[in-house]
């Protein structure tokens, strides 16, 4: 069934959206007048102009309220993030210890010149994030974290020493697209290597969806809020599905 | 201003203690140099420029005084013997050294005292471009007054040293102190300065000498129509510490980023290295006027800032004892901290409150470097704005020396011209409507904030005493700050680190050691 949505104010199917910005013209009426007529090219309406500023010589920012013109329907938008079963820390490891037989094996890192470890060592870390344990704390695993600035090889090298089962791998920084370049290397050492298939590869960071984990050809990707328990349980199930 | 109760004997005790800290540093610091201190001593002399590969010359002298064996006696007698050899400057002769026209073996009679004198020569020289660059500095601050504390900084980050300078202009505009062009991603780990201005960089602008003048004209002229005159910051941490702070120091830069410990725990640098590199720079930035900016904020970002808050006040007083011994003035001592304890804590405003002011008393003539809340910024820009305003508000009442301006994007992106403008906006708003809050305030003597100051105070001592016992490169070892742990001889640039030898010769440190301008 469609269901035709808009932005919602005060009054449904109202459409206010707000907006602010810069646009690189000195300050007066005429560049009231620009953003103005800058909006409405942007398909709204009603365009109402509430604040504008000059921030530099040649430079006026605008905060600007104007109604949408397009609906979507609703219907017909997919989207899709990582489907597991909500399970806890024991949970998890007496699922592990019924069904492996032995220790599942992880190795994560921030690859790349990246630097952040606090996202990594969130999901790895025996501290765990939000009163979460972070997996080096379940006793059915063996995970290593190998920190920031680790190149491809170094980690797809410990993943053979340590039989990884899987392998998380982080980025933070995304300027110029620098997560998409390394998280893309990865993939392509792997295949170069014959070696894809070895893995469960999980993609994780700030501005990781799951979207574009698959995309990048990885099993599953995390974002902003990930607990380690979503993921310990995402790896124990998928491994889980694999051998059936 | 308020002041909370603490007791001058246990302050003095553990700046004492600090400095016994720093002095077994120290002690191992004078018996060894590195690549980078060399190299500095080659741009101290005037060497600058790259070879057909893009390879900075003071790299290759070095490298190539490495190669025949020689660096362990310092490339001063032997870059000196060169240019006797070559008859040419300093700049020639360090391309005459890369083209091989010359070597360090040729030998024309040069006799020792012929050395001798060429290394005095040049570190005279050296040491009158360090002062020329002081009084420029002092020269144009004094046509404008200072601003009031706290001091308004903020970054510029585009990649392109070109846009900076746009950036940094509007930024000036809404109210600028101070202006810092981050550095491009992981240029820290570069075992050399980059050369030439440069458009293409990742989370910032490469620091170089090129793109320091670019911005300090720019900033000059922004100065002259604001009728005020505009710091300009930069890094100086990461392999090329004395490098870059001679850069910094020949194109008048104002303040760089120079912690002694940064470097160890965030890129994973040697710490021989590092301990090594900082002091070089520091002697450099005492004789050229610069602030140097301490890195204490960064420990929060991987620590609890309510559980760590002892480490960052010993580590700002570790960086205090090791900025004297290399001369600063408690004036050019920008020792950081933060505003990074976690929002959701109840009545953590006041535990900002209390850290905020006991780092004030700690050092009551140092500019304070106050960090602006990173880590818990959320990606919804209106939340991340409130806590700026509560951070500005600490900052004022507690009369911190080189504000960070908080930016409501931190979690989104490298700030754009509109988030700067709102963030100085929101900085010029509290700090004018709360300007002498902290004058007519007082904390309760036993109060909230009075004890939470004692009790990190106590907790620092406790700290210190434990570094003292094991030695600071063993606490590093076992992770002590920020919970990152750094074997001794691991990390880094360690294959750059070398012991002198019983003739090692430096003349340009020696002077720079024995004639403290501050004193
Ligand atoms: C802390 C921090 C730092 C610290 C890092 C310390 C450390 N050891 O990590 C320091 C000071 C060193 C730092 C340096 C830099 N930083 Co920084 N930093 C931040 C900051 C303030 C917080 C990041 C953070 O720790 N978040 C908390 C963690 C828990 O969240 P998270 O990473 O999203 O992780 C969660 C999920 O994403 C997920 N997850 C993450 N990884 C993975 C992996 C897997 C497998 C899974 C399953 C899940 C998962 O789980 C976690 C828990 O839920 C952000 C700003 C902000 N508020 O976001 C900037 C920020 C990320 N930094 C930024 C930049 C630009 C830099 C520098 C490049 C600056 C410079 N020019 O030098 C350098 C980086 C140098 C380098 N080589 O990378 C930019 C990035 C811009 C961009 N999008 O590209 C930001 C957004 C700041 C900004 N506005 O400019 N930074």
């Amino acid at each position: 069934m469609k269901q035709n949505i808009k932005p919602y104010g005060d009054t449904i199917n109202d459409g206010i959206i707000q907006l602010s910005f810069t646009l690189p013209v000195e300050f007066g009426a005429k560049a009231k007048k620009a953003a103005e007529l800058y909006v409405l090219k942007l398909n709204f309406d009603q365009v109402s102009v509430a604040h504008a500023e000059k921030i530099a010589d040649d430079f006026t920012y605008f905060v600007v309220f104007a109604k949408a013109k397009p609906v979507l329907d609703y219907s017909t938008v997919v989207a899709s993030e990582v489907k597991t079963v909500e399970m806890d820390f024991y949970q998890i490891n007496d699922l592990i210890r019924k069904e492996f037989n032995r220790k599942i094996s992880v190795v994560g890192a921030t690859i790349g010149a990246d630097a952040h470890t606090v996202g990594i060592d969130a999901i790895m870390n025996m501290k765990g994030y939000n009163q979460d344990y972070g997996l080096e704390r379940y006793p059915e695993m063996n995970a290593l974290n190998m920190g920031a600035q680790v190149t491809c090889e170094d980690l797809l090298k410990e993943a053979l020493d340590k039989k990884a089962d899987a392998l998380l791998v982080s980025q933070t920084v995304t300027q110029k697209d620098a997560h998409i370049r390394n998280f893309t290397e990865l993939i392509e050492l792997l295949e170069a290597e014959n070696l894809r298939s070895h893995f469960l590869l999980l993609a994780g960071g700030p501005r990781v969806t799951h979207d574009l984990a698959i995309e990048l050809g990885y099993d599953a990707g995390f974002g902003p809020g990930t607990v380690p328990s979503r993921v310990a349980s995402f790896i124990v199930t998928t491994l889980l599905k694999g051998r059936k | 201003m308020a002041t909370i109760p603490l007791d001058q004997n246990q302050i003095e005790r553990v700046k004492a203690i600090a400095l016994e800290i720093a002095e077994s540093v120290q002690e191992y610091i004078v018996n060894y140099s590195s690549d980078s201190v060399e190299r500095t001593v080659l741009r101290l002399y005037g060497v600058d420029g790259v070879n057909e590969d893009g390879t900075p010359l003071p790299n290759r002298v070095v490298e190539k005084a490495r190669e025949a064996g020689i660096l362990e006696h310092g490339i001063s007698p032997w870059f000196a013997k060169a240019m006797l050899i070559s008859g040419r400057d300093e700049q020639v002769t360090a391309e005459l050294l890369e083209q091989d026209q010359v070597d360090f073996s040729f030998d024309k009679n040069v006799t020792p005292a012929d050395i001798h004198q060429k290394e005095g020569e040049l570190a005279n020289k050296a040491m009158e471009v360090l002062k020329a660059t002081n009084s420029a500095k002092r020269e144009k601050r004094e046509k404008t007054p200072l601003p009031p504390n706290p001091w308004r900084y903020i970054i510029v980050a585009t990649g392109n040293i070109y846009e900076d300078r746009t950036q940094a202009k509007s930024a000036v505009f809404s109210g600028a102190d101070i202006i810092a062009v981050i550095r491009s991603t992981a240029q820290s780990l570069l075992d050399y300065v980059p050369y030439g201005p440069t458009t293409e960089g990742f989370g910032g602008t490469y620091a170089t000498q090129a793109n320091f003048r670019i911005m300090r004209d720019a900033l000059d002229e922004a100065g002259l129509e604001q009728g005020r005159y505009i710091r300009l910051v930069n890094y100086s941490s990461g392999l090329c510490m004395a490098e870059i702070a001679a850069c910094a120091a020949f194109e008048d830069l104002d303040m760089l980023l120079n912690d002694s410990m940064y470097g160890i725990l965030f890129r994973d640098i040697n710490m021989k290295r590092t301990f090594i590199d900082q002091y070089l720079s520091r002697l450099i930035c005492a004789h050229a006027d610069i602030i140097i900016n301490t890195g204490e904020d960064n420990y929060l970002t991987t620590s609890d800032a309510v559980e760590a808050a002892h480490t960052v006040t010993a580590s700002q007083l570790i960086n205090e004892a090791m900025a004297l011994k290399a001369g600063l003035p408690a004036r050019l001592m920008g020792l950081g901290h933060a505003f990074e304890i976690n929002p959701k804590i109840e009545n953590a405003f006041l535990y900002e409150l209390a850290h905020a002011q006991l780092a004030r008393q700690l050092f009551p003539d140092a500019p304070l470097k106050y960090m602006p809340p990173t880590k818990y910024k959320s990606t919804d820009i209106f939340h991340a704005h409130c806590l700026d305003t509560m951070f500005n508000l600490a900052s004022v009442t507690t009369d911190q020396g080189i504000h960070l301006a908080g930016i409501l994007t931190e979690a989104n992106h490298t700030p754009l011209m509109q988030d700067r403008f709102q963030s100085l906006g929101n900085i010029n708003y509290v700090f004018n409507v709360a300007k002498d809050l902290g004058d007519e305030i007082e904390f309760k003597q036993d109060g909230f904030i009075a004890k939470r100051a004692q009790t990190v105070l106590d907790e620092t001592e406790a700290f210190l005493n434990r570094i003292r016992e094991k030695g600071l490169m063993e606490s590093i070892t076992e992770g002590g700050f920020a919970g990152i742990s750094r074997p001794i001889d691991g990390g880094k640039g360690h294959g750059g680190v070398f012991a002198k030898s019983s003739d090692y010769s430096n003349p340009v440190m020696q002077l720079l050691e024995n004639n403290n301008p501050n004193k």
